[in-house]
Parts: C-alpha cells; structure tokens; sequence
C-alpha cells in the first residue's frame, strides 16, 4: 500500500557503503514501474546527497516516501551546518577534504546537481546542529505498480 | 556500435561481461570527477570511460544507468568494484589507451557525446 516508506542509515566517512541508500531506493522506485528518467533523476539527487552526508556530516539517516506521482527523499544529518547555502549552490564551491576528491567528488557539484535532477528542493540548516535537505521527484506519468497499490 | 566492436577498437580485456556484447552503443561520456559525470552527463550514456578506480565509480554508473564502464590507462578495478558491477549487471572493460585516445576511437568510430 502506497506510499511505500523507506529508511536507510548513512554511515559517516564510510566511502565503501556509500551508494547503499540510493541504490535501495533507485531498486524500489524500479519495482514499482517509475518510469527510467524520473528513477534516474531521483537517483542522482539522492545520491548526491548521500555522499554529502558521508563526507560532510559524520553520516546521518534518509526517509523515503515513493506515492503513486511523486517520491519525495529527506536526507538529514547531525553534522556542521551550511553557513551560506547561497555559496553552497555555487557550482565549483567546495569545503570538501581530499579524500572526498580521491573518491571523485568535492568538486562542488553536490548540491546544484541536486536542485538540477529534483523538481523541488528544500534546504533546512543550522549551523552546529545539521542539516536536512528535502528532494522533490515528480514522475511524468504515475507508476504502474505504484498506482495499482494505491487504488 | 556493438559493444564487441568497441572492445576490439581499445584492444580492451573484458572484466564483467555484458549479457549480451552484441548490444549498441550510441553514446558515451568520459569522466574522472563522478559528479561532473552526472551533471553533464547524465541524459543517455550508455559508456563511461573513467581513470578513476574505486567503488564510487561503480555506483555513480549505477545511478545514471550506464551499461559499460571502460577503465583507461590501464587502471585494474579490485575484486569488491567487479563484484558490485557484476551484482549490477554493469560491463566493465578496461584498455591501456589513455583517456583522451579512447575517447578519440570511439568518437571516431561513430559513438557521440551527449546532445549531439
């Protein structure tokens, strides 16, 4: 029965098992019928946030929720806050340490990767407390599967 | 271009086969940086060849749903990266050609970039 929740921890510096979120979502989204584009567009926006999470935040948790048009991802952490989220949307503006770089990321394409591939985005921060980004994915014609559970 | 026609061109070792070499390949990307990847990259590529080596790699292919990873300059995936692709069903190859000349065969033997 829709909507279908998801929750999936997110370790902290943990480069091996970075992915494991998104993937288990991208899986769901797939197993419902979504349709490819707006399985891949969530995809790579969770995944972004996924591994901000692992680099930036000491790790942190996400809850899916997938509804017959629409999945919507909240990414949260405990970790140091965006000071100047305005900065952070900046393409090419990174705080990220080396071993991120190694790893093919830091290069400060995180979050407008994010606002690129989510059809909403919504940034909650506080400085020394966390932060919680919200990802919006629209599906262009609802799932099969999905609709089918809901109905 | 079928997939076995681009191993033949980069004289390149199969490490994961596809289920099917026989597959077309019609677009591809070249990438170190996995975010740039997936910002620029992310519409339709079926190839990715990248000189980076770690599981990243494989996940980020995961999520943009490329087929084929093609590792460069004779860059060796460990076990853990063939296994995951294998568990995703990715191809992966690997070519001691450097990224710009494997990128340079592909593209002349047809294979575009995206938007293109």
């Amino acid at each position: 029965m829709l909507p279908v929740h998801l929750q999936f921890p997110i370790r902290g510096g943990d480069f091996h098992s970075a992915g494991e979120a998104s993937s288990g979502m991208k899986k769901a989204l797939s197993k419902l019928g979504v349709d490819p584009s707006a399985v891949k567009r969530a995809a790579v926006a969770m995944y972004e946030a996924e591994i901000n999470a692992v680099i930036h935040a000491g790790g942190g948790e996400a809850d899916v929720e997938i509804f017959a048009d629409r999945v919507s991802i909240v990414v949260r952490d405990h970790g140091p806050g965006i000071p100047d989220v305005g900065l952070a949307m900046q393409e090419g503006w990174t705080t990220a340490p080396d071993a991120a770089r190694e790893m093919g990321f830091g290069a400060g394409m995180g979050l407008p990767n994010i606002q690129r591939n989510a059809d909403d985005l919504t940034i909650d921060t506080t400085v020394g407390a966390g932060t919680a980004l919200t990802i919006l994915v629209l599906f262009r014609r609802p799932a099969p599967a999905a609709a089918a559970a809901e109905s | 271009m079928k997939l076995c026609d681009c191993v033949d061109l980069l004289h390149a070792e199969t490490l994961v086969p596809a289920k099917d070499m026989s597959t077309e390949i019609r677009v591809a990307c070249g990438a170190d940086l996995m975010s740039d990847a997936m910002a620029f990259a992310c519409s339709t590529n079926e190839m990715m060849l990248t000189g980076l080596v770690n599981l990243q790699v494989i996940r980020t292919a995961e999520m943009m749903d490329v087929k084929v990873l093609v590792f460069v300059r004779g860059k060796r995936p460990d076990a853990a990266m063939v296994d995951l692709a294998r568990e995703k069903g990715i191809c992966v190859l690997r070519t001691t050609h450097p990224m710009f000349t494997a990128c340079g065969l592909l593209f002349q033997a047809g294979i575009q970039g995206k938007g293109a």
